[in-house]
């Protein structure tokens, strides 16, 4: 039955983006008990470092033009490089700030990026072709799937799969693991705490990176807006998921993936414009059941 | 123990100041005369009355919420469906129940209704939410706003969907939005140091403890949550009195964010902390676009391109929060100069100051 393929397809590629974006949030979390609101800022900012500045209709192509194989290490290390800049310049400042203030900072920060990329760029979609050879269809068990879909997936497996190697693998990755579990304790241990907390920002930003790329190959658009509707799902996936758990975010990632796009197909014809609605309820009586989230850290427990 | 006289003599200081803040605001405004003015103080107290009624949830339970917002747009919504002429609601609204669409009441009948509308539904909705704390209830409140703003923007026969609803009378008085501001200021105040107010203010200064007490704090939470969702109904109510056109995404993420910021900026768990943090972002933002024009006017034809004005208020916003994490006020309230200087001396022998659940003040 090829209509199902297609709706698992759909499934599976949007809780991919789901599940990078969260994952780019619990990364941060995991160390430093941040809620990253500047996240879907820098997603925009990757897809623009592609343009050159101009407010012009027509966008000029700069970094854009390179092959393939630099142009995704490029944006990758774009995004890498901007969060690292963000947690120099201004989270490294809010260490010992209670989560709401740096919230709010990082909201700040947010909104600092998206009006520095609309003076640069002015609000207007622009059109950008980003890696083209992606959106041509491809015969799978009789159904004409957008190779794109397939690509999102096996790129969100491989992340996935490249960050368990390097947290199971690597010192690095044992410090990261030590930190999110207990900050204080792994520090005392000797985990270098500045290394940790931007090798994770470090991460965070080249996921952002990745979900441009393929936000941008999707839509074939670059809007500053782009990146919050993701970011917010995302963010409601990394506290489903329990708060500090990665394995959670990204489960919860495809799982709000998975109800979205079945909800689409489910409700009854006159309901369909409140999928969304429908899609927040389930997450407020998910939260109901298990507010601690679906896999949550030992960190996240409260000690008395 | 404190009696309740005491408690209010203690503590009338604050909403006094604050109110004479806002008076002398207004009284200044009409001396000036001008028309545009007059409109930006208009929206500043409609600010006041939002970021107030955000206080008076997240200020004293120490939980975020995000979903405020929401209660402005049924607050709004509901004004526009009791003051809009029945003809154009008939039109552009058809449907509304038939006797909503006869009924016609002038704005400060319909303002307190709309107000009211919006609490039932805080109510309703923290029966369930309140049950949640930390980041698992900021994120339902979240969720909650999403629902409210998904169903209103798509359901046309009713909201109009994400077109927008006009027809709203105009309301261009500065004092019925002085009066509202004053009235919620002395709304969150006398929450604060009421039984509900105190206990909750316990319950968030130590959990733990203040359950042990007796305190139900999914209890006195809820009472806060309807509490702030009647003034930022209240709010929206206004807010589309000061337009005249609403429309769904008007009440979303951006002035969540905005009042949000204007909360933490001015000091989340201070009545003093809401007010003042409107005051002074919105008199920088007002700086910053008077900066643009004036670059723009002096001889040389230097434009400032769209969107500086933002960056430095984001800049400014990062730089108030670094130097005070916990915001201008921090936990404290503007009080009567002598006042202050005897309580600093009355406090000095304790050891710790930092947690006393049972003032408004430190």
């Amino acid at each position: 039955m090829p209509g199902l393929l297609q709706i698992l397809l759909d499934a599976l590629s949007l809780g991919s983006l789901y599940a990078l974006g969260a994952l780019g949030i619990a990364l941060i979390f995991g160390v430093m008990r941040l809620v990253n609101f500047a996240h879907g800022d820098v997603i925009a900012f990757c897809i623009f470092a592609l343009l050159w500045p101009s407010v012009d209709v027509v966008p000029i192509v700069f970094a854009g033009q390179l092959p393939w194989f630099l142009l995704i290490p490029f944006v990758l290390a774009v995004g890498a490089g901007l969060s690292v800049l963000a947690e120099l310049a201004v989270f490294r400042r809010f260490r010992h700030a209670n989560p709401a203030t740096m919230m709010i900072a990082s909201f700040a920060l947010g909104f600092v990026i998206r009006y520095f990329l609309l003076m640069l760029f002015s609000s207007r979609p622009k059109s950008v072709q980003i890696l083209p050879g992606l959106s041509q269809p491809v015969e799978l068990l009789g159904a004409r799937i957008p190779l794109l879909q397939v690509v999102t997936i096996l790129v969100t497996i491989a992340v996935l799969l490249a960050l368990v190697a390097v947290l199971r693998r690597t010192r690095f990755g044992l410090e990261m693991r030590a930190a999110a579990e207990n900050f204080t304790m792994a520090r005392m241990l000797g985990v270098r705490a500045n290394r940790v907390i931007m090798g994770a920002f470090a991460m965070s930003g080249a996921l952002a990176g990745a979900i441009a790329l393929i936000l941008g190959s999707q839509t074939g658009t670059a809007d500053i807006m782009m990146g919050s509707s993701i970011m917010l799902m995302a963010f409601i996936a990394t506290v489903i998921g329990g708060l500090g758990s990665l394995f959670g975010a990204v489960l919860a990632g495809f799982l709000l993936g998975g109800v979205s796009v079945a909800m689409q197909f489910a409700l009854p014809l006159e309901a369909r414009p409140f999928r969304d609605a429908f899609v927040y309820g389930a997450v407020i009586l998910v939260l109901l059941w298990r507010p601690q989230g679906l896999l949550s850290g030992r960190a996240a427990k409260e000690r008395v | 123990m404190l009696r309740r006289g005491s408690v209010v003599r203690r503590t009338i200081a604050t909403p006094i100041i604050l109110s004479a803040l806002i008076l002398a605001l207004a009284i200044f405004t009409v001396w000036s005369g001008s028309r545009p003015f007059n409109q930006t103080v208009i929206d500043v107290l409609l600010r006041v009355m939002l970021v107030v009624g955000l206080y008076i949830f997240i200020g004293n339970s120490g939980v975020l919420s995000f979903g405020h917002i929401g209660f402005t747009c049924l607050g709004a919504y509901a004004a526009a469906w009791l003051t809009m002429p029945p003809m154009m609601k008939g039109m552009m609204l058809p449907g509304l129940p038939g006797w909503l669409i006869a009924t016609k009441l002038p704005y400060w009948v319909a303002a307190p209704i709309a107000a009211t509308f919006a609490a039932v539904f805080a109510w309703l909705f923290g029966l369930v939410l309140m049950r949640l704390s930390g980041i698992a209830a900021s994120i339902a409140t979240f969720a909650m706003l999403a629902m409210i703003n998904k169903i209103y923007s798509n359901w046309s026969s009713v909201t109009g969907a994400t077109s927008s609803v006009v027809g709203i009378p105009i309301v261009r008085d500065l004092w019925p939005y002085v009066i509202a501001a004053i009235l919620c200021i002395v709304i969150a105040w006398a929450h604060a140091i009421s039984r509900a107010g105190l206990k909750l203010r316990a319950a968030r200064d130590e959990p733990v403890a203040a359950q042990a007490s007796g305190i139900d704090i999914p209890r006195e939470r809820l009472v806060a949550f309807v509490v702030s969702g009647w003034v930022t109904g209240l709010a929206g109510a206004l807010f589309a009195h000061s337009l005249g056109v609403v429309t769904p995404d008007t009440f979303y993420l951006a002035m969540t964010f905005m009042a949000l910021s204007m909360l933490v900026v001015g000091g989340m768990s201070s009545l003093s902390g809401a007010v003042l943090g409107v005051l002074v972002l919105s008199l920088l933002i007002q700086l910053l676009r008077g900066l643009e024009r004036g670059v723009d006017m002096g001889g040389v034809a230097l434009k400032i391109p769209n969107g500086l004005q933002e960056i430095a208020l984001g800049v400014i916003m990062i730089a108030i929060l670094m130097f005070r994490p916990s915001g201008m006020m921090g936990n404290r309230e503007l009080v009567w100069p002598r006042a202050r200087r005897r309580r600093a001396a009355d406090a000095a022998p304790r050891s710790s100051t930092n947690t006393q659940p049972t003032g408004v003040h430190r």
